[in-house]
């Protein structure tokens, strides 16, 4: 144990007896892994707002321009009695034509039309947010009679979700690579070191070290260092979501939402620290093992 | 002890540097390995110490043979063989007490106990006044020394010098002689290669000659 900690202080003290290499290493591969962890928490705040903004789906339910009164007030109670309907809303054709006018801008166009374009609609909001329900509701009512067209509002979000996939195998892949470059940075270091203790590393050997005990120091330096670069890349990140989050909670505002992009967990922290750590490890050993590989006798 | 069986290496380039050697050296034997450079003296050190494995036959070291040892059990058998080298070997980056502490670290000694082996080791050679010295400050002789006292500090039972007296003067060599007599003494097995005469004149223990690999005397 005590041997454990003095490697360990000697570890710290090699990465601090170089300290302008050693920073810009670490910040190197800190910003090596900044790159997919911070994508893959951007990721997960679009996707808690997408939960977010979808969990309210809408049917709308348009009428065709030909149905009576009666016939649409028919429809409206057949929704209104649809067990896995929570509450409708009709939309008279001229309420939706005054409001066309007034969001869109495009009132001259509209005044210059003859006639109402538009139909009568019901929005409907369904119990639930399973996408089966919502299909098979659509499907249900574009049979009904006098019903023109049936419209999922939550199309959008399932659009969202097949693009969000497609990012997310990206991000992935981005992280791959990076974890292999960041092994291939501590491959590098721990290279150098080793040519500036040949000698010990040799003499230990003919007097009788283990390649264990050789390898020991140099992958205790590796998890430091992985761990650092680690905690760099946290930091970058934190920082960046701060910045972010200043301009964002302002448009969040905007919309009269209290959204704000969150950070990443204290358990998705440790894990960052430990896999970095780990992959300094991991280069670390792949270099002295090379490097013991090459002195063996023959 | 140690056990030579129609030993032979060849290194790459195809110089044969042993060929097919037999000998014994029994426990606590005192032997001189003499003959002219390149006549194989540093070659069979290193065949007993597994830095060097033999071409043919097998090096028998302790029961073990070292020849076909997996490399995983090198470190044990070095343990047991303490070396002193022609170039001294000594790490330039920590003190002189330092150097003498690696072989204990490496053994996994108790610290204490590895401060008090360390300082008797020096004590031993005549470098504990020097202890807190970088061994870059120490003289050829004590450089040897410090190099004897690295390889008897965990008390091995063999020890292998290569050329210890080698650019020394002879009241130097003749210190270095009596360190390795009194570590003789106390039951170690030393085989010491050597071309000094000064080395041979005192007449004590037995000689191995060897010529162009292979042993005349």
């Amino acid at each position: 144990m005590r041997q454990q900690i003095r490697i360990l202080v000697a570890a710290l003290r090699r990465l601090l007896s170089a300290p302008i290499s050693s920073a810009l290493n670490i910040l190197i591969m800190g910003i090596a892994i900044s790159l997919p962890v911070g994508l893959y928490v951007l990721l997960q705040n679009v996707q808690d707002l997408s939960a977010r903004l979808s969990s309210a789906p809408q049917i709308s339910v348009f009428m065709s321009l030909t149905a009576s009164k009666g016939e649409i007030a028919q429809i409206g109670n057949r929704l209104a009695q649809q067990p896995s309907v929570a509450r409708t809303e009709f939309v008279p054709r001229e309420q939706a034509l005054q409001d066309l006018k007034r969001n869109s801008g495009l009132a001259d166009v509209i005044a210059g039309l003859g006639q109402n374009p538009l139909p009568d609609a019901f929005i409907v909001y369904p119990k639930g947010t399973d996408p089966k329900l919502l299909e098979s509701l659509r499907d249900e009512f574009s049979t009904w009679p006098n019903v023109a067209h049936v419209q999922l509002d939550s199309g959008w979000a399932r659009k969202l979700d097949a693009l969000l996939g497609f990012v997310r195998l990206g991000v992935l892949i981005l992280g791959g690579l990076l974890s292999v470059a960041l092994v291939a940075i501590t491959f590098n270091t721990i290279r150098l070191q080793i040519l500036t203790q040949r000698d010990e590393i040799e003499i230990s050997k003919l007097i009788g070290a283990t390649d264990s005990f050789i390898r020991r120091p140099f992958l205790y330096f590796g998890f430091v260092q992985g761990m650092a670069a680690g905690a760099a890349a946290w930091a970058i990140i934190a920082g960046s979501l701060g910045l972010l989050n200043v301009r964002f909670t302002a448009l969040a505002h905007m919309y009269g939402s209290t959204f704000s992009l969150h950070y990443l967990t204290v358990g998705d922290s440790f894990s960052l620290l430990l896999f970095a750590g780990y992959l300094g490890w991991l280069g670390a050993w792949l270099s002295v093992s090379q490097h013991l590989w090459q002195i063996e006798p023959r | 002890m140690i056990k030579f069986s129609h030993v032979s290496k060849r290194y790459p380039g195809g110089f044969e540097a042993l060929k097919r050697l037999s000998f014994e050296i029994k426990e606590g034997e005192l032997v001189f390995l003499t003959g002219h450079s390149g006549a194989g003296k540093s070659t069979l050190l290193k065949l007993i110490a597994a830095i060097e494995r033999p071409n043919g036959g097998s090096v028998v070291v302790r029961g073990q043979n070292v020849g076909s040892l997996k490399n995983g059990a090198l470190p044990y058998l070095r343990r047991n063989i303490g070396m002193v080298f022609q170039d001294h070997k000594l790490l330039f980056d920590r003190s002189v007490f330092d150097n003498v502490m690696l072989p204990l670290q490496i053994g996994g000694f108790d610290h204490r106990e590895s401060v008090k082996r360390a300082h008797a080791a020096l004590d031993k050679v005549g470098l504990l006044p020097r202890e807190k010295a970088n061994p870059i400050a120490l003289s050829g002789g004590e450089q040897q020394r410090l190099c004897i006292a690295r390889a008897i500090v965990n008390r091995p039972a063999i020890l292998l010098a290569d050329e210890p007296t080698g650019n020394l003067d002879a009241e130097y060599a003749h210190d270095i002689l009596n360190i390795f007599k009194s570590f003789h003494q106390v039951g170690a097995t030393l085989v010491i290669a050597t071309h000094d005469a000064k080395v041979l004149e005192r007449g004590e223990g037995r000689t191995l000659a060897l010529s162009h690999g292979e042993l005349v005397a």
